[in-house]
């Protein structure tokens, strides 16, 4: 249990996955404008992000059978791309008002870096499946807390008034560095 | 006469990527591996090689197929073609650079879901013919490795003072930044601040009023959510 934790407090403070690891930085980039469309894509990307580890997990398990691992790549970018697709057309079907918070964001998913990432990395570091969901939790969870927190100090950049050249995207990641600095003091917080 | 203008136009192809539509610094494409590679000069290089061969290729196969694959599950399968070339260059990568493989890591395996080249398969080589297909693809590569090395280049200078090291060799040592060397710009936040630079940079020399965000036009997943476009624009509006 307690590695568990360990699992998940270093996915979301020590090796951030945006703010450390540099992945899904277009997403960041592109939907962290407002609070509320930073929760509805951060949701999605957890919910897609443990599922598609509870999917390839098996998958990979079954090429490590057949002795094919080199094929992960092609294997889990396919499951991932079924995986998103399925979704949309089951939540649309079954949970109108969550495809309606989370819907939007959900095709924007498949080149989500993270989300490969995540699943290439659990292998890399050989967890087993209960670690591998837990990491692909705290991973979901860095990536809206990232998200969420950096919305909040768009919202202030947006109104200061900022060199020509700077304005729009510069500025953004001028700021992005400095919580990323913030997110440094957490380094050491586990062995 | 038609032979002059068509060369020019195939000569246009090739160098609309290299400054023009530079993938990361003018259209902002690809930037998870232009931040996390480029803590070495000679790995932005080799990170935007590795990238320019999946491009060359992957825009070459999708323009030959882009008759056969049908509409509906033309993502997938450029998808599934272009992870088969990242296979094979981690293959190569790992046999004959052991050390560039080590340290691009996970992120030569996300060459896969580099925005560059699924937009670029999406955008240009499954409407237009091989040659042309394969200059883009080649252009496109090397303006993104062009741009990685830049980067690498500032924050190696600045962060280790040395330029160009690599496994056997120290590189190019500077004189005072090598001996009290300013480590912020290796690490993340520096990765962050030196692309914020670049880009204003280039906006300043440009003289070009900058992208105020990511739009729909140069959305890197604009490929992926062809559908949602409407829904995506109206989403913008809003914010």
């Amino acid at each position: 249990m307690k590695e568990l934790i360990i699992i998940v407090l270093s996915a979301v403070f020590v090796n951030n996955v945006v703010l450390s690891q540099f992945m899904g930085i277009c997403p960041f980039l592109g939907v962290s404008k407002q609070i509320k469309s930073s929760i509805g894509m951060g949701g999605a990307v957890i919910f897609v992000m443990v599922c598609a580890t509870a999917c390839t997990y098996p998958v990979y398990r079954l090429l490590e059978k057949f002795n094919i691992t080199y094929l992960r790549t092609v294997a889990f970018i396919l499951v991932i791309a079924l995986f998103v697709q399925l979704v949309e057309i089951v939540m649309k079907k079954i949970m109108p008002p969550l495809y309606k918070a989370l819907g939007v964001y959900l095709p924007l998913i498949t080149t989500n870096c993270a989300v490969l990432g995540v699943t290439v990395s659990n292998i890399d570091e050989g967890y087993g499946l209960v670690q591998s969901l837990f990491n692909a939790l705290g991973t979901g969870l860095a990536f809206s807390l990232a998200l969420i927190l950096f919305s909040g100090v768009r919202g202030r950049i947006e109104q200061s008034d900022i060199p020509a050249a700077f304005k729009g995207v510069p500025a953004t990641l001028a700021a992005a560095s400095i919580v990323s600095l913030s997110f440094m003091g957490f380094a050491g917080l586990f062995q | 006469m038609a032979d002059n203008k068509s060369s020019v136009s195939v000569w246009k192809e090739f160098t609309k990527g290299l400054i023009k539509e530079n993938p990361t610094l003018v259209t902002l494409l690809g930037m998870c591996p232009t931040l996390a590679v480029t803590t070495m000069a000679i790995n932005g290089i080799g990170m935007g090689l590795a990238t320019t061969f999946v491009l060359v290729c992957s825009n070459l196969v999708i323009s030959l197929l882009k008759n056969v694959i049908p509409k509906a599950v033309r993502l997938p399968s450029f998808i599934v073609i272009i992870a088969g070339f990242v296979t094979l260059i981690s293959f190569i990568l790992q046999r004959y650079i052991p050390s560039l493989y080590s340290a691009l890591g996970v992120f030569l395996t996300l060459i896969t879901v580099n925005c560059i080249i699924l937009g670029r398969a999406e955008a240009f080589a499954s409407k237009n013919k091989v040659f042309p297909s394969i200059l883009d693809g080649l252009g496109m590569g090397l303006g993104f490795t062009l741009s990685l090395f830049t980067m690498g280049s500032v924050r190696e200078i600045l962060g280790s003072g040395h330029w160009l090291q690599t496994n056997s060799w120290e590189g190019i040592t500077i004189p005072f930044l090598s001996t009290h060397p300013m480590l912020i710009f290796i690490m993340p936040a520096g990765g962050f601040f030196v692309l914020g630079c670049l880009i204003a940079i280039v906006n300043k020399i440009a003289n070009r009023k900058p992208p105020a965000e990511i739009s729909c036009d140069n959305c890197p997943s604009a490929a992926i959510c062809g559908k949602n476009k409407e829904q995506c624009e109206r989403k913008e509006d809003a914010a």
